[in-house]
């Protein structure tokens, strides 16, 4: 209550009639503790605005020379002039003077063994594909770059369905993996090339299911690679069925 | 008459050729003098392709400067709803003229005689020599601290004009940066006034043809090489350029005073600051490193400090003079961004304590004990 009426007494003026009016001549609770004297308040504020800075255990201890700054900076100059001069010498003689890739004319040829780079789908033997079109690749993608078109085969009961275009946008790609492991057949794996699919066109940067199955490894693990194409197809026996 | 004017008509073009030229050329060399000298690979996917074929032309990404230009004409010119759009308007020309201005006054060759360079015309000039320069001020030095001043305003015009507070306090920074260093500068090159007696730039290049004691040539980087730095110093903090970027620091402030500035009116000032390099340069060139001459060389040829003197054509010289005059501007560019890319920026108390409380101090004795050698130097024959 008292706060009310003393923000109010603050829009008068104090030549006002009203003003000694509505002051409250009485100390309200908050008001009556014992206040605090200018000069000891002004003390404490500076007191609380001066920082010292911590001195730390690895403190920069700078010598005459360094503090002189002039030195320093020949110094500095010196050692970035040193780079160029050696960069330009080798751009000069024909090396190359850079670290830096120059893709998509060049790779790397240092990236992880286990880097995830793009999609290929394995093969059965006879060179089809192993994806059998569940859809849960796409399914789990965060960010929805697979789309798959199934098709049904009656003759073959073990695998009925299988992609007809299995296809991924590498522009919206975040090379997560979890289609990897979402997936029941181990159809679908990353290998630590990159893919090529550099472009001014974002519809170019699909890549399709004919050059994700191209993929042909010398030996693997878990298939036997490299798949034997023009073997007979391995049906299952219809009449087993219930 | 007509001579006269179809001279200083080719001067004219040829200076602002230059600098244009510089201009666009220090937009590459800076990124790739960048890359080089951090392990990069720079600029290079700009291309021309030659009509009708499919021969493209790299040519180590110098078009990307080009690419650039076009880019600033096509784009939005966008324009805040400020209060004074004459002045946002005329900012970055006031910035960008006097930059172009300052080159009148700076000699890029010796005195030339167009009847020798071309014979047919040798009657229309009738042996009339030229000093190859715009203009032949005999106030040159003057007349760059007049003109260089101006940038002042226009820093300042833009930063005010913007209707942005941001600007406008990155316009005050520019501004008391910019007149805290011209200060420096003026007080170093008084050094220099002295030791030469003149401020007519082109007396100061003839001057500096000479040699000190027969061996060393007589440039006034051997006369006052603690104002060659002290003036380099105070030349790159005028221009605004890392480490004392503070005003614009285009990463960090979104170029300061001309944030509200879009288009080719940003690129005036990015290109007026490209010219401002080359700029720089020229007068460290005219004022410290000779100039446009070689070491031991004058406009009659070169006089070796054994006593031996080639004697050259005048078409040599001519070229010769023209041709050094431009290879030591661009090393000198080439230094300055070099420093450009070696420095980390200063903070804004830091840089302004630095002009006022070190390079003001150092060039004021710098100058007081020139004053003294020369009054010594004159007393004493």
């Amino acid at each position: 209550m008292t706060v009310i009426t003393s923000s109010t007494s603050v829009h008068l003026a104090p030549g006002h009639a009203d003003a000694a009016r509505i002051t409250p001549t009485e100390p309200s609770p908050a008001e009556s503790l014992v206040p605090i004297p200018k000069q000891e308040l002004v003390q404490l504020r500076y007191n609380a605005r001066a920082y010292v800075r911590p001195a730390y255990w690895n403190e920069p201890k700078m010598t005459f020379w360094e503090r002189a700054y002039l030195p320093e900076i020949l110094r500095g100059l010196s050692i970035t002039t040193g780079v160029f001069l050696r960069n330009m010498t080798r751009w000069i003689t024909g090396r190359k003077g850079a670290l830096t890739t120059y893709y998509p004319e060049e790779k790397r040829a240092d990236f992880a063994p286990r880097n995830r780079g793009k999609h290929v789908l394995t093969q059965r033997p006879d060179g089809t594909p192993q994806c059998i079109a569940c859809n849960m690749c796409a399914t789990v993608c965060p960010a929805k770059v697979i789309e798959i078109e199934s098709a049904f085969d009656v003759n073959d009961p073990a695998h009925p369905k299988s992609p007809v275009r299995f296809e991924i946008d590498y522009s919206r790609c975040v090379f997560c993996g979890l289609c990897i492991e979402a997936c029941p057949e181990d159809a679908i794996r990353m290998v630590q090339d990159v893919p090529g699919l550099s472009s001014d066109n974002r519809f170019n940067m699909w890549l399709t299911m004919e050059e994700m199955l191209t993929w042909n490894p010398q030996s693997d693990v878990a298939k036997p690679y490299p798949p034997k194409g023009g073997l007979p197809i391995t049906r299952g026996d219809l009449s087993s069925k219930p | 008459m007509l001579p006269d004017l179809a001279v200083t008509l080719v001067f004219v073009a040829a200076s602002i050729g230059v600098l244009m030229g510089f201009g666009g050329l220090l937009t590459w060399v800076e990124r790739k003098q960048a890359a080089v000298m951090s392990d990069r690979i720079g600029a290079n996917r700009a291309y021309i392709r030659i009509p009708f074929t499919n021969i493209q032309l790299v040519w180590l990404g110098l078009f990307h400067g080009m690419a650039d230009g076009l880019k600033m004409l096509l784009k939005e010119d966008f324009k805040p709803r400020t209060y004074d759009q004459l002045a946002y308007t005329l900012a970055p020309y006031v910035v960008f003229a006097p930059v172009l201005l300052v080159f009148a006054v700076i000699p890029f060759g010796g005195m030339i005689d167009p009847g020798k360079i071309i014979p047919p015309l040798a009657d229309w000039f009738g042996g009339r020599t030229y000093p190859m320069q715009v203009a032949n001020l005999n106030a040159g030095l003057l007349v760059v601290f007049a003109f260089s001043g101006l940038t002042i305003l226009g820093t300042m015009l833009a930063g005010w004009s913007s209707d942005n507070k941001f600007s406008l306090l990155g316009g005050l920074r520019a501004g008391s940066q910019m007149i805290s260093y011209e200060l420096v500068m003026g007080l170093t090159v008084m050094g220099l006034i002295l030791v030469f007696g003149t401020v007519d730039l082109r007396d100061m290049v003839q001057q500096q043809s000479g040699t000190i004691g027969g061996v060393l040539p007589a440039w006034g980087i051997f006369y006052q090489p603690l104002a060659a730095v002290l003036f380099l110093t105070a030349a790159i903090a005028e221009n605004k350029r890392i480490p004392f970027d503070l005003p614009e620091a285009e990463s960090e402030l979104v170029a300061g005073y001309y944030t509200e500035y879009s288009a080719m009116k940003m690129g005036l000032f990015m290109f007026a600051e490209f010219i401002e390099i080359a700029i720089v340069a020229a007068l460290f060139t005219t004022l410290f490193l000779g100039g446009y001459n070689l070491p031991f060389m004058n406009d009659a040829g070169f006089m070796l400090p054994g006593g031996t003197s080639v004697a050259l054509s005048h078409g040599v010289v001519v070229v010769l003079q023209v041709v050094t005059f431009l290879a030591k501007l661009f090393l000198l560019c080439v230094f300055q961004i070099q420093i450009r890319w070696s420095l980390p920026r200063f903070r804004y108390d830091q840089m302004l304590t630095f002009a006022w409380k070190l390079l003001l101090p150092v060039s004021l004795a710098n100058l007081a004990v020139t004053a003294v050698v020369v009054w010594f130097k004159a007393g004493s024959p």
